[in-house]
C-alpha cells in the first residue's frame, strides 16, 4: 500500500484503514510461522506421519518380520537409540525388532485417530447444521437422539461393542468410535450454528434474497467450523489416546496387527523388569498426541482474527 | 397517487407470548406494530422517530417483507409485499434493500469487502461491465478506495463500514432504501458525514428512503417528511416544518423539547416525560401516551385518538384529542 493511496482513503473517509491486506488463511499462516510450539508440533508429527506412510525408509524388517524368541527381552544396548547394534531399542517378548515394531504400531493409531474424527466431523457438521439453521421439530429430534448417544459411555460403549465383534480391524474400529464419538462435535457445530444464525450479517444476506444454501455456505459454515476444526484437530490425539487404551485392554486391534498400544499390552506383566518395553511405545504415543493438542491450540489462535 | 411507491396500510405486528417447554401456551402478545399506515413517495425520505422498543425495527422487517404483518398490508408499488412468493419476493430484493443500524455485526468478519459489496450480483447475476468493476465503482461512490476490495471488515473504522453496509445496498440500484438507524452507531463527527452521503446519494440516483431514527435531530437534516411513533403507532405525521415547527401531538413536543440545544440559555419549555414506556404487551386504553402526558383527560382513556388532522393553524394528522401547537399550559 503506497503512502499516497493511504493519504486519499484517508481524505475521504477521515481515517486510516489499517493493516495489510490479506485472506483469513494467509493471516494466519502469518501468524502461526511465529511459533515455536507449532513448529515443535509439526515436526513431530511430520516424522509420525513418515513413520506411518513409508516404514520401509526406517526399517528393512517388515512388521513381525524375523522375530526370533531366542533373542526375547533384549535389552538395548544403551539408551542412546543410534549406538549401533543391531536392535538399537532391544527386542520385544517375542524377540522381534522393537524399533521396527515401533515404526510398524504407528500406522494404526494414526489413521484410526483421523478416520474417527473423520467419521465424527462429518456428522457433526451435517447433523449439527441442519439442527441448528432450520431448528424446530428437526432440532428437537436430532437433540434428543445426540442426548442418547451422549448417555452411551465411550470406552464402555466401544468395549462392549467391539468385544461383540471379536474379529474386527482398523476400519470397523474406527466406524465404531466414530459412531460414539460424534454427539459433542454436534452439540459444538449446533451451538455455533444457532448463534451465527440470527446474525446481523446473515439477516443481511437473507434481505439481499440468498437462498438458504448460499446463506449456509457463505455465511455460517466459515463462520461456525473454525471452533469445530479445532476441536477436531485436537480430537484427533484424544483418539490416538483411546486407541491405544482399547489395544491395550485386549479389545482394540489383535494380532497380527501392530500398534502401540498393543506393545502397550504385551509389557504389561514385565515392564517393572524391562521398562524399556513401557517407555518407548509410551514417549512415541505420548509425544503424537501432545502434538496434535498444541497443534490444535495453535490454529484456533490463529484462526481468530480477533486475538491478533 | 401515482407516484406512491410504498403504501403501508394499517399494518399491525403482534408477537405472542408462551410458557411452557412441551406444552406452550399463549399468555399474551407483544403488540410491536399496532395499526400504522403511511404512504412513501418516489424521492421523498420519510423520517420516522421513536424510542426505544416502540416499534420501528419491526416495522422496517414488515416493509421488507422478512415479517409477514398479523394484519393490514404493505403494497410495493401494487404488489403486496406480504403476499408474495419467495421467488417474487427475491426480485422485489432488487428494488428495495435495508441498510442496517450496528456496522460492526452486519458485515461477514470473514468475507472480503469485495465479496460482501459484490454478494448482491453473485446471487442476482452480474451487472455489465463485470462485477469487479462494479464493485469498484460502488466502493468509489460510497467514498472507499477501491483498492480495498481485498480487505475484511475489521480493518475498517465505523463510518467506513457503515459505508460498506451502504455500497451493498446500493449495488443493485434499488428505488427504495430503508435505512434502520443507520448512524444510532456511530461519532457525531461520523454521523454527518453517513448523513451527507445517503442525502448525495438520492439526489444522485433518485432514491427513496424510509429513514428510522431515534431522534428527531437527526432525521430533520434528511426527511422531507416525518412520522413519529409512539408504542406500535404513528402519533403525528406531518412534512418537516408541520412537524418541527409546529407540532400538535404532546409526544411530539415533549421529543423536541428535548433535543439539546447550543445555547442553554434560548431553551424555552422544557417538558420532563415522566415514567417509562408502558409495556407493548398491555398497552394502556385509549391513547396510548395518556399515562405520561399532561393533557390527559377521562376522554382520553376512554377513547383512542385517531390519527387525522385537526382544527388549527397546521393542517397534519395528529394523534390526539386536544392536538394544539402550544407546549404545557
Amino acid at each position: 500500500m503506497s503512502e499516497s493511496t493511504e493519504v486519499a482513503a484517508t481524505a475521504q473517509t477521515g481515517a486510516v484503514v489499517s493493516g495489510a491486506s490479506a485472506s483469513l488463511w494467509s493471516d494466519a499462516w502469518r501468524e502461526l510461522y511465529r511459533r515455536v510450539t507449532f513448529w515443535v508440533a509439526v515436526v513431530i508429527l511430520l516424522f509420525m506421519g513418515l513413520l506411518a506412510t513409508v516404514p520401509s525408509l526406517f526399517t528393512s524388517l517388515g512388521p513381525n518380520g524375523r522375530c526370533d524368541v531366542r533373542q526375547a527381552k533384549l535389552r538395548p544396548a544403551s539408551w542412546n537409540p543410534f549406538g549401533g547394534g543391531p536392535h538399537p531399542f532391544g527386542t520385544d517378548t517375542h524377540g522381534c525388532d522393537y524399533w521396527a515394531q515401533m515404526v510398524h504400531g504407528t500406522r494404526a493409531p494414526i489413521i484410526v485417530g483421523f478416520l474417527v474424527t473423520g467419521i465424527a466431523l462429518a456428522l457433526a457438521i451435517g447433523l449439527g447444521s441442519l439442527s441448528g439453521y432450520y431448528g424446530r421439530l428437526l432440532d428437537t429430534v436430532l437433540s434428543r437422539i445426540t442426548d442418547i448417544f451422549f448417555g452411551l459411555p465411550l470406552l464402555l460403549g466401544a468395549v462392549v461393542i467391539l468385544t461383540a465383534f471379536p474379529s474386527h480391524g482398523v476400519l470397523t474400529e474406527s466406524f465404531v468410535l466414530g459412531l460414539l464419538w460424534w454427539p459433542t462435535m454436534t452439540r459444538l457445530m449446533r451451538g455455533q450454528v444457532l448463534s451465527i444464525r440470527d446474525a446481523d450479517y446473515v439477516q443481511a444476506a437473507r434481505m439481499l434474497g440468498a437462498r438458504d444454501t448460499r446463506i449456509m455456505v457463505r455465511h455460517i459454515l466459515p463462520n461456525a467450523v473454525a471452533p469445530v476444526f479445532v476441536y477436531a484437530m485436537l480430537n484427533v490425539g484424544v483418539v490416538i489416546g483411546y486407541e491405544a487404551t482399547l489395544d491395550y485392554l485386549g479389545v482394540g486391534l489383535q494380532y497380527p496387527t501392530v500398534s502401540w498400544g498393543l506393545q502397550l499390552s504385551q509389557a504389561q506383566e514385565i515392564f517393572t523388569d524391562y521398562p524399556y518395553l513401557l517407555i518407548y511405545p509410551a514417549v512415541f504415543l505420548t509425544a503424537t498426541v501432545l502434538s496434535f493438542l498444541l497443534l490444535g491450540d495453535a490454529v484456533r489462535d490463529a484462526l481468530d482474527p480477533k486475538l491478533r | 397517487m401515482a407516484d406512491e411507491i410504498l403504501c403501508v396500510r394499517d399494518v399491525t405486528k403482534h408477537f405472542p407470548l408462551t410458557r411452557g417447554v412441551v406444552f406452550q401456551h399463549e399468555i399474551g402478545q407483544v403488540k410491536a406494530v399496532d395499526g400504522v399506515s403511511f404512504e412513501l413517495r418516489k424521492g421523498e425520505t420519510l423520517g420516522l422517530v421513536g424510542e426505544s422498543g416502540c416499534g420501528k425495527s419491526t416495522l422496517a422487517r414488515l416493509l421488507m417483507g422478512v415479517e409477514r404483518p398479523t394484519s393490514g398490508s404493505v403494497h410495493f408499488e401494487d404488489r403486496d409485499v406480504s403476499s408474495l412468493s419467495k421467488a417474487e419476493l427475491r426480485r422485489l430484493r432488487r428494488r428495495m434493500q435495508l441498510v442496517m443500524q450496528d456496522p460492526y455485526t452486519s458485515l461477514n468478519p470473514r468475507m472480503t469487502v469485495g465479496d460482501i459489496v459484490g454478494e448482491p450480483f453473485a446471487i442476482h447475476g452480474d451487472p455489465e461491465g463485470g462485477r469487479r468493476t462494479r464493485v469498484r465503482e460502488l466502493l468509489e461512490i460510497v467514498g472507499l478506495e477501491p483498492d480495498h476490495v481485498n480487505r475484511y471488515p475489521h480493518q475498517f473504522s465505523g463510518g467506513q463500514r457503515q459505508r460498506i453496509g451502504i455500497a451493498r445496498a446500493l449495488a443493485l440500484r434499488p428505488d427504495v432504501i430503508i435505512c434502520d438507524e443507520p448512524v444510532s452507531a456511530l461519532d457525531v463527527s461520523v454521523q454527518a458525514q453517513v448523513m451527507n452521503l445517503l442525502a448525495d446519494l438520492q439526489r444522485e440516483f433518485g432514491l427513496s428512503y424510509v429513514f428510522i431514527a431515534h431522534d428527531l435531530a437527526v432525521v430533520r437534516h434528511i426527511s422531507d417528511r416525518v412520522a413519529v411513533m409512539y408504542l406500535g403507532k404513528i402519533v403525528e405525521i406531518g412534512d418537516e416544518e408541520q412537524i418541527y415547527d409546529h407540532p400538535t401531538h404532546p409526544y411530539t413536543q415533549a421529543l423536541l423539547a428535548a433535543v439539546p440545544v447550543p445555547d442553554p440559555t434560548k431553551r424555552t419549555g422544557q417538558i420532563v416525560l415522566e415514567g417509562d414506556v408502558p409495556s407493548p404487551t398491555d398497552p394502556p386504553s385509549g391513547c396510548r401516551f395518556r399515562t405520561r402526558c399532561w393533557k390527559a383527560e377521562e376522554i382520553c382513556a376512554a377513547e383512542e385518538p385517531a390519527l387525522k388532522v385537526r382544527t388549527g393553524r397546521s393542517a397534519h394528522p395528529s394523534a390526539c384529542h386536544f392536538a394544539a401547537e402550544s407546549g404545557r399550559s
